[in-house]
């Protein structure tokens, strides 16, 4: 069955390698932070100045002085440091971070994202979407595969304004696992109990299957019971 | 001898007059100068612009000056998020005029205004709409968008400890906009948590040396300041 959204978040946390730099973003990248096994040391970025970042704080211990970049309470790891935004973006522009965990409303069959422009919004924000996506060396995204009219979202070209062209490494989604390669988008796992003609059938842009694509190895509680995540 | 503490956040105020530009500090509540923009509202200046990361909550802080219509124009990354009802109301009206940055590149404006630079390429924003009407070269192979030096009259941001001669030291995340900021503006005011004697804050602890700040206003925090909420900021 489609993964749930902490499956998706799972899926993503497996793959990041012990000692990897990494920005999430907000909504399902948020969730990877829980899923990071024990045995890796995974050094969380926050654009507003933290290297290092914890869970959120219990509630009672917040610091009014430590929020994240979505403005939630936060901890520090031992080793964490603070700092301010232009060396916060210098890490993200100069291509210091490893891996930005983003979200997406479309990616192209090119690597193109759309993220941060949803369609009918009254105002505009991008806050440090693009630098992330222009500045990290790999930018993973985290998405449900359909929208919530379960129309594709992976396409051949993207209809909404790009936060930045040809950025986008690696898809996760609720079906699968998809790498953005010179070549075209790349199945390499699809969710259990999925076939790899049902995922292209959900995905505009054509699917080249991996000669190792699989079907993803993520336990039952990641599994959806009914219907795909909307 | 020098002595750069004023006595109230009036007097940090006191001159910002009608069409000023202002930097404003912080990122949330972190090392935003809440009593300073209180003053400020209530000092009266109008046709402001404001250069902040955000556009502030409802009707508190910045969306205090946003909802009584001082602000003539926010230069801001991300000014949508929910709750921010004081901004969103007056941008749909066309009551106030919005130049949309990303981030890092807002971040970097004001430091290399601070720095005495012109400004910078950056591949941020390359073939966006954000782009739109920019200089553009292609530097190493990579397309670059030029963005310019962003100079203020004033610069209002939060510290958690100061000294007379200015010198300014941050816990936690509230140095974000405020270390870039406290170069880049004709004046310079810190709101601080702690007035501590010179010398009392460690030369290593020094994030902001005195030479940027104008002026310290040292503030004691109520207890309700550790229950602040997070929505709307």
């Amino acid at each position: 069955m489609p993964l749930t959204r902490e499956g998706i978040a799972y899926r993503v946390a497996c793959d990041l390698p012990d000692g990897s730099y990494v920005n999430l973003g907000i909504g399902i990248p948020t969730l990877v932070s829980s899923f990071i096994g024990k045995d890796k040391e995974i050094f969380f970025h926050s654009e507003n100045g933290i290297l290092g970042m914890g869970p959120l704080a219990q509630p009672g211990h917040e610091d009014p002085d430590l929020i994240n970049a979505g403005k939630q309470y936060v901890t520090l790891l031992p080793g964490a440091s603070v700092f301010d935004h232009p060396t916060s973006f210098s890490m993200i522009r100069g291509g210091h971070i490893d891996y930005a965990v983003l979200g997406a409303l479309e990616v192209a069959a090119n690597g193109d994202l759309a993220n941060w422009r949803t369609p009918g919004e009254k105002v505009p924000g991008v806050g440090g979407a693009m630098d992330l996506a222009f500045g990290v060396r790999n930018v993973i995204v985290t998405m449900t595969h359909v929208t919530n009219k379960g129309k594709p979202k992976i396409l051949n070209k993207c209809t909404l304004p790009l936060t930045a062209p040809r950025c986008v490494k690696f898809i996760y989604t609720d079906m699968a696992v998809i790498d953005v390669t010179p070549e075209g988008l790349v199945l390499r796992e699809f969710a259990p109990g999925l076939h790899p003609k049902t995922v292209q059938s959900q995905t505009e842009a054509p699917l080249r299957v991996s000669p190792n694509c699989r079907e993803m190895n993520v336990p039952a509680n990641f599994q959806q019971v009914a219907q795909p995540v909307r | 001898m020098v002595d750069k503490t004023l006595g109230s956040c009036q007097e940090a105020v006191a001159g910002v007059f009608d069409g000023a530009t202002i930097l404003l500090g912080g990122f949330g509540d972190p090392g935003l100068p809440g009593q300073i923009l209180e003053a400020l509202r209530l000092q009266g200046a109008k046709d402001l612009t404001v250069v902040h990361n955000g556009s502030g909550g409802g009707t508190h802080a910045l969306g205090g000056l946003i909802h009584d219509g001082k602000v003539r124009k926010l230069i801001a990354s991300f000014p949508s998020n929910p709750g921010n009802t004081s901004f969103q109301e007056k941008y749909l009206k066309h009551e106030i005029e919005l130049e949309l940055v990303p981030q890092g590149t807002l971040a970097e404006r004001i430091r290399a205004a601070g720095a005495g630079l012109g400004g910078f390429f950056t591949p941020t924003g390359a073939g966006t709409d954000l782009a739109a009407g920019k200089e553009a070269r292609v530097i190493d192979g990579r397309e670059m968008v030029f963005e310019k030096a962003l100079h203020a009259d004033f610069a209002f941001v939060r510290a958690y400890r100061g000294d007379r001669l200015g010198n300014l030291n941050y816990r936690m995340a509230m140095r974000n906009f405020n270390v870039p900021m406290c170069t880049a503006a004709k004046h310079v005011v810190a709101e601080i948590d702690e007035l501590v004697p010179v010398g009392g804050i460690d030369p290593e602890d020094v994030h902001t040396p005195g030479i940027f700040v104008d002026n310290v206003v040292e503030i004691v925090r109520h207890p309700e300041y550790l229950i602040i909420t997070t929505e709307g900021r």
